[in-house]
């Protein structure tokens, strides 16, 4: 997708990938036939501009045919580079803008908890927009509104827009930020399935308090090339760095 | 106009429980009886405007009706992001409250200055913008405003308006109200200006000039009807608002006269300069400074009504 519109944000994709897998594959509770499903868990990608792993997803679920993925970054298309609600089944609620994300979750986890719904809401922040004030205003928001239905995964690959992250605005020790605001924290590694599903199956430790999955990840990861790499929030793959990215990760 | 707000929020919550309420932290002395009645309808979300309004869509998308609360620029500037992004375009059923329109809370100083945000909103896809411009127009937008589906803006003024409506007034969105019959000057008035603008209006009476008060409460969608009615069957138009002259009613009226091909009527925007205020005081006195007070409106008018004489 990203090769063919010639997009950007391929290497924060790849960071989150595996996360969104886990979640489409194994833990929402969705019904691609009912989107306005009452009790449907809610997933909420806050970081938009990594749709196209989104989009991706929602196919592999059901939510939309396949060939509506060509659609994406492109003239006339309706799958915006952030993600986008409008005409897009299965998404949630559009984003691009960050530090957005965190409150619309907290808003949805909030009426379902006042509601008694059984629904869980997740949502999927970049490490970047935890620079933005208004995330950590639903940070302090949800515990002490005991949103236990709520889960918040940090993909934390370490880099940001213009650079590394602990050089631009350091985010460490991050986890115990979370704890410390009233969070029951997980350190997993983003990228190892088994612990993603672990981490998103569980209910919180303690009762009462909203889950924050702090996701080790490795931006760009599964492209040897691309891994650990600013450039790859912004590079559009050539024709050979296609070949061999899709060589690296078994594809045709 | 606040306290006809919290009236018509009770009964509305009382009847649909689909309301909830939101608030900035403020509302002390007022919001209590909804926070009492209706505690699981009820979030003060704190110092975190951006928060709030975050929250109010995400409430929102489960099916309520979700006012947030607050005064001055608070729930409009500090999170002009989230209403755009996350209220607009998901077209929520956010209903943002703001209390202290124009120089309400003039001796406050600039912050507390809400002097732009009818412009700023009217600015924003799907957002309907009201006005209120006394106690019965606030309790009845409180209420038409919960029955639109979408996203609404209602600006308040504050509390302890005279009542200016003295008989039942039929409030529909974007239908304007005629408080005034004349055929010599229309003055449409938007928000808490109203009582200036009858009173202006009276006294041009008085000396022989007939004229016709609008009270246009919706400034989105506007009544263009009734601005082409007023160009059509009276000699004049002139706009009166308690806010910036750039881009409110006053731009409205003048986007649609220009338009409209009747561009011939004498026109005038009375509003506010559109620089920060130097000084502070009292809401009379901060109008007064500004011109929109009776005395200097007539002086305001007078030129128009010379040239409609020399024609």
């Amino acid at each position: 997708m990203i090769y063919r519109a010639k997009s950007s944000h391929i290497g924060s994709v790849f960071s989150c990938v595996d996360i969104l897998a886990v979640l489409y594959g194994k833990i929402l509770r969705l019904d691609p036939a009912r989107p306005d499903w009452e009790d449907r868990d809610r997933f909420v990608l806050s970081k938009g501009h990594a749709c196209a792993g989104l989009y991706a997803a929602l196919v592999e679920r059901g939510c939309f045919p396949a060939w509506r993925l060509d659609e994406f970054f492109v003239n006339g298309g309706r799958l915006a580079g952030h993600v986008t609600h409008h005409g897009v089944p299965g998404v949630e609620v559009s984003s691009g803008s960050l530090g957005h994300g965190l409150p619309l979750a907290c808003g949805m986890a909030l009426a379902g908890r006042r509601e008694n719904r059984p629904y869980r809401v997740f949502a999927l922040l970049s490490d970047g927009e935890c620079d933005e004030g208004s995330t950590w205003e639903a940070a302090l928001f949800a515990p002490h509104h005991a949103l236990e239905n709520l889960v918040a995964i940090i993909d934390y690959n370490k880099i940001q827009s213009f650079g590394r992250v602990k050089d631009v605005l350091d985010l460490d020790p991050l986890g115990e930020k979370w704890a410390s605001f009233g969070w029951n924290v997980r350190e997993i590694d983003g990228h190892d399935t088994r612990q993603i599903e672990q981490a998103l199956s569980a209910k919180p430790t303690r009762a009462g308090k909203p889950t924050c999955i702090v996701a080790h990840t490795v931006k760009g990861k599964g492209v040897s090339f691309m891994e650990d790499k600013v450039l790859w929030h912004y590079r559009t793959p050539d024709a050979d760095e296609m070949r061999l990215a899709l060589a690296e990760l078994g594809e045709n | 106009m606040r306290g006809a707000f919290f009236r018509a929020l009770m009964e509305l919550a009382e009847r649909d429980d689909r309301i909830y309420f939101l608030t900035g932290d403020l509302g002390f002395g007022v919001a209590e009886p909804f926070m009492r009645k209706f505690p699981s309808r009820f979030l003060n979300a704190g110092v975190a405007e951006q928060n709030m309004t975050g929250i109010a869509t995400g409430i929102a998308l489960t099916g309520k009706i979700v006012f947030t609360y607050s005064i001055a620029n608070f729930p409009v500037l500090r999170c002009l992001e989230q209403i755009r992004n996350d209220v607009c375009y998901h077209r929520a059923n956010v209903k943002i409250v703001s209390v202290g329109g124009g120089y309400s809370y003039g001796a406050l100083g600039m912050t507390h200055h809400a002097t732009e945000d009818l412009a700023i909103l009217r600015a924003m896809p799907e957002m309907t913008v009201v006005a209120p411009g006394d106690p019965m127009e606030a309790h009845k937008a409180t209420r038409a405003v919960a029955h639109h589906d979408g996203p609404c803006y209602l600006r308040l003024g504050r509390a302890g308006e005279p009542a200016v409506h003295t008989s039942d007034v039929n409030f529909r969105l974007g239908k304007s109200i005629r408080v005034r019959e004349g055929d010599a000057l229309t003055l449409i008035s938007t928000g808490a200006m109203l009582k200036t603008a009858v009173d202006a209006a009276g006294a041009l009476a008085v000396k022989g000039t007939s004229v016709r008060v609008e009270s246009m409460h919706t400034l989105k969608p506007l009544d263009t009807d009734a601005v082409l009615a007023a160009a059509r069957e009276t000699r004049a138009v002139v706009t009166i608002e308690e806010h910036s002259i750039i881009g409110g009613l006053g731009g409205a009226v003048a986007e649609c006269l220009a338009e409209s091909g009747e561009l011939r009527v004498p026109f005038k925007r009375l509003g506010l300069p559109a620089s920060f205020a130097p000084v502070v005081g009292t809401q009379e006195y901060m109008r007064e400074q500004c011109g929109l007070s009776v005395s200097p409106i007539l002086e305001a008018v007078e030129p128009l009504l010379e040239s409609m004489h020399a024609v």
